[in-house]
């Protein structure tokens, strides 16, 4: 059951990040923050089906992580999400051709190496 | 001139995304503290937790996290914003050490290090790499 809401929690966060960052893509740049663009932002976001997916699949995740949480120790399930770096950043060439370079594999390896550090009890 | 407005809004929004980050991840911690162990499948029992200001607070933050989130993907890649937005995890470290009284271990710091160092060297790249940009939002 451990390794299958790890598996969920992976497998959300990843489709949610890819599919916001494809949405918001389609969308183009957002400058204006104030109360009436952000209004026109939501209204917006919410006819975004990429978007609508992504958080979709962000809220799956968050309740697997509380579901994980609620069986597991914390020093066990957040490793899980550090996992979710190495993997994105492979979908994110791969699906969303974006130019992943030494210096981008380094610091997803780093950072992801330092969130399951920072996991330990 | 291009170039400068789309390095400011990068940077703007990356601090934007941290601080609400941060701030609504630390708010939730008070107020979940406060709150005590839940337990339960009723879902009215969550919601209770929204009496709480703390929480409430947590809540908005978030909010106003995943706006900046999304307009921060707008403009940079998702390989770009992930590293750099996971100065959050050191923030937090620190507010938890200060403010919480929570024990930061060796590794812990360790930890700390391992993202400053990713967060430098991917700061360095160039944010947007991927083919199809769009200049401006209708």
């Amino acid at each position: 059951m451990k390794w299958l809401l790890v598996l969920i929690i992976i497998v959300c966060n990843t489709t949610g990040d890819l599919l916001n960052a494809f949405g918001m893509r389609q969308h183009g740049h957002v400058r204006d923050f104030h109360p009436s663009a952000v209004r026109r932002l939501l209204y917006s976001l919410v006819r975004n089906r990429y978007v609508i997916g992504g958080l979709v699949a962000m809220t799956v995740a968050f309740f697997a992580l509380l579901s994980l949480l609620s069986i597991a120790e914390l020093s066990f399930s957040i490793p899980a999400t550090a996992g979710s770096y190495l993997f994105e950043t492979v979908l994110a060439k791969l699906l969303l051709k974006e130019d992943v370079h030494w210096q981008r594999w380094l610091g997803a390896c780093l950072v992801a190496g330092g969130v399951a550090l920072l996991s330990l009890p | 001139m291009q170039h400068t407005t789309s390095s400011f809004f990068v940077r703007g929004l990356t601090l934007a995304v941290i601080a609400f980050n941060v701030s609504g991840n630390y708010f939730l911690d008070v107020g979940m503290r406060s709150v005590g162990q839940i337990l339960s499948l009723s879902p009215l029992d969550y919601l209770k937790v929204f009496a709480n200001a703390s929480i409430l607070l947590g809540v908005t933050l978030q909010a106003f996290w995943l706006i900046s989130q999304l307009s921060l993907l707008s403009w940079a890649d998702l390989t770009y914003v992930l590293p750099v937005t996971s100065v959050s995890y050191i923030l937090a470290t620190i507010l938890g050490a200060v403010f919480l009284k929570e024990h930061v271990s060796g590794a812990h710091w360790g930890g700390v290090s391992l993202i400053v160092l990713g967060v430098m060297i991917v700061g360095r790249t160039r944010p947007r790499t991927a083919p199809g940009d769009h200049d401006e939002a209708p």
